[in-house]
């Protein structure tokens, strides 16, 4: 058990009448790349919603590590070590990639508004080291360069990586995507895959993501969760997934008998 | 630009500025550039909730009016120090009317802030006619009548001095938090608050924080307020108050602070730059003008005079590519 990083007990999402994720169990294992995948409307970004604190699950809780995440702000939730990206960007638009990147690493700052109005040392150093490595994690995508350009400047395919990147700067053990290749061509899809598999080595992370673009999913997934109408149909390795036939029902549908 | 990163500098030249100004205007002047400097600071104070962290807050004469009457109360009563230590006398107080200030922007802000746009205004709008209200109604603070006889400074040196050293305080605070995490975290509520919170930005703290920093200097801006003009009552602090607060920051450039500066010196001066006009045509064009200008700003420049550039950002950008 001790090697589950993040755990979903039955969590369900109501609005109104509408169950939107029921009873939804998964596990998942420190390391892994895991995937959640579903036709529209299956609720997986109201799963992400409530991984993330974002929603309070009407029943049910998520653990991270064994503790509960139960009754935290979002906020509390990045401290605890989940980041995640947005399926519609959601950067900093006015403000710089660099700053996008620095307000990421707001939660590891440790000088206070005395150190600041003063410039103590404390200041200085914290702020360097902070800027140092928000330039480093820029640097591993390429976007050093645009550090200092506003965030909406950038094309669309760079926005989505310096969303990663700002994800990253958290420090977090899991990431969650959502979508990271939405908008994206072929071979786009391609680099993004390879930079997923690249910073998972490098960061020792385990990412959970949400996407459409099957070809990705089945490519890098080592585990596919399989969600329609707000409950799991399919749980597995990717082989297992693609020829479950639940899963082609929910995505096909299934032919009518006379 | 050095020497307004450097605060002592700032000081001393404003200082100079002021005896400057003690010989060349005259008394009428002198006061209206006196209010400009209050009013520089209640732009700028504003700035940092309106601009920088995109909470809309309409209720800053209140925490004027607080400090404002923190420090004439304290003055007339509970004045401490010999003559030759006034000075001392003076910041504390005005110190301690921007704390108690701070204190209700505190306890305004905590449940207020979880409100978005138009019903934070409507809250702050209200808590800023409550404490006109209250006010009011307050009989050991003279009530409808307000406090006379506040101590000023004595001369305009002192009074430009002592403001000049609040406006230092004020820019410098404000201008280092924006440089600094805190700020940035600001900036990020101001973004995409969905978005700050999943990257561990507090964005209730971070506004509540912005609020005390702004109530803050709004509260010493009050003192100042004060003891330039010797009397207040309640109906200085009207609702019109705060819009003139608003109407500074919107035209500076939301998240200017040199904006902020400009448009506090131009909208205090510019209402009795016009006077001289009133008297010549005999019709008191004053106000049309005021607000046509206005009204033309805000079709030629939305974004407000500076947008959110500082002086040195739009020198760079007009000035020098057209030399």
């Amino acid at each position: 058990m001790s090697d589950v990083l993040l755990e979903a007990r039955k969590i369900t999402m109501r609005f109104g009448g509408l169950k939107a994720v029921d009873s939804l169990e998964f596990q998942i294992k420190k390391g892994q790349l895991a995937g959640l995948i579903g036709p529209n409307g299956a609720g997986k970004t109201t799963v992400f919603n409530m991984l993330t604190g974002v929603y309070q699950p009407t029943s049910g809780e998520v653990l991270l590590e064994g503790q509960s995440l139960q009754g935290l702000a979002p906020y509390e939730i990045s401290h605890r070590g989940i980041t995640r990206t947005f399926q519609n960007i959601r950067l900093f638009k006015n403000l710089t990639v660099l700053d996008n990147v620095l307000i990421a690493g707001h939660q590891h700052v440790k000088y206070g508004l005395f150190d600041t109005l003063l410039q103590t040392e404390n200041f200085r150093t914290d702020e360097k080291r902070l800027q140092d490595k928000a330039i480093d994690l820029l640097k591993i995508f390429h976007l050093e360069e645009k550090a200092h350009k506003p965030a909406n400047s950038l094309p669309y395919g760079e926005q989505r990586k310096l969303e990663i990147v700002r994800a990253l700067a958290t420090d977090p053990k899991i990431i969650l995507l959502d979508e990271p290749a939405a908008g994206m061509n072929h071979s786009e899809t391609h680099h993004l895959m390879e930079t997923i598999a690249k910073i998972r080595e490098e960061f020792k992370l385990t990412v959970l993501l949400i996407e459409h673009d099957m070809k990705l999913v089945m490519g890098i997934c080592e585990n596919i969760i399989v969600l329609d109408h707000g409950v799991k149909i399919e749980e597995g390795a990717p082989a297992q997934v693609q020829s479950s036939a639940k899963v082609i029902e929910a995505y096909l549908g299934v032919e009518e008998k006379e | 630009m050095k020497a307004l990163k450097n605060p002592a500098l700032a000081l001393l030249g404003l200082c100079l500025l002021g005896v400057a100004l003690n010989f060349s205007v005259n008394a009428y002047i002198q006061l209206i550039l006196l209010f400009a400097g209050v009013n520089c600071l209640m732009s700028m104070s504003l700035n940092l909730v309106n601009g920088y962290t995109g909470q809309f807050s309409l209720g800053h004469a209140g925490f004027m009016a607080i400090g404002a009457y923190f420090s004439a109360y304290a003055s007339t009563r509970w004045s401490f120090a010999p003559p030759s230590l006034l000075i001392v006398q003076y910041f504390v107080f005005t110190l301690g009317a921007g704390l108690v200030a701070a204190a209700a922007g505190f306890l305004v802000g905590l449940p207020s802030l979880r409100l978005k746009g138009d019903y934070l205004a409507i809250v702050t709008l209200g808590f800023g006619e409550i404490i006109r209200v209250a006010l009011l109604n307050m009989d050991f603070l003279g009530g409808p009548r307000g406090l006379s006889g506040i101590p000023g400074f004595g001369s305009f040196l002192w009074s430009f001095s002592f403001a000049s050293l609040w406006i230092v305080i004020c820019f410098f605070t404000i201008w280092r938090v924006m440089r600094s995490s805190h700020g940035r975290g600001f900036l990020s509520v101001r973004e995409d608050e969905i978005a700050a919170e999943a990257m561990g930005v507090n964005t209730t703290r971070m506004k509540v924080k912005a609020f005390v920093l702004s109530s803050f200097f709004a509260g010493v801006a009050g003192a100042l307020f004060a003891h330039f003009t010797n009397f207040i009552n309640p109906s200085s602090f009207t609702f019109l108050q705060s819009v003139n607060a608003v109407i500074m920051v919107v035209l500076g450039g939301m998240g200017s602070m040199t904006g902020s500066i400009v448009a506090a010196i131009i909208i205090t001066v510019l209402p009795e730059a016009l006077r001289p006009l009133q008297e010549l045509t005999g019709v008191d064009l004053r106000m049309v003008i005021y607000s046509l200008s206005l009204i033309l700003m805000m079709i030629l420049r939305p974004k407000g005079l500076f947008g959110d550039m500082e002086l040195g950002d739009v020198w760079r950008k007009y000035v020098r590519r057209s030399a």
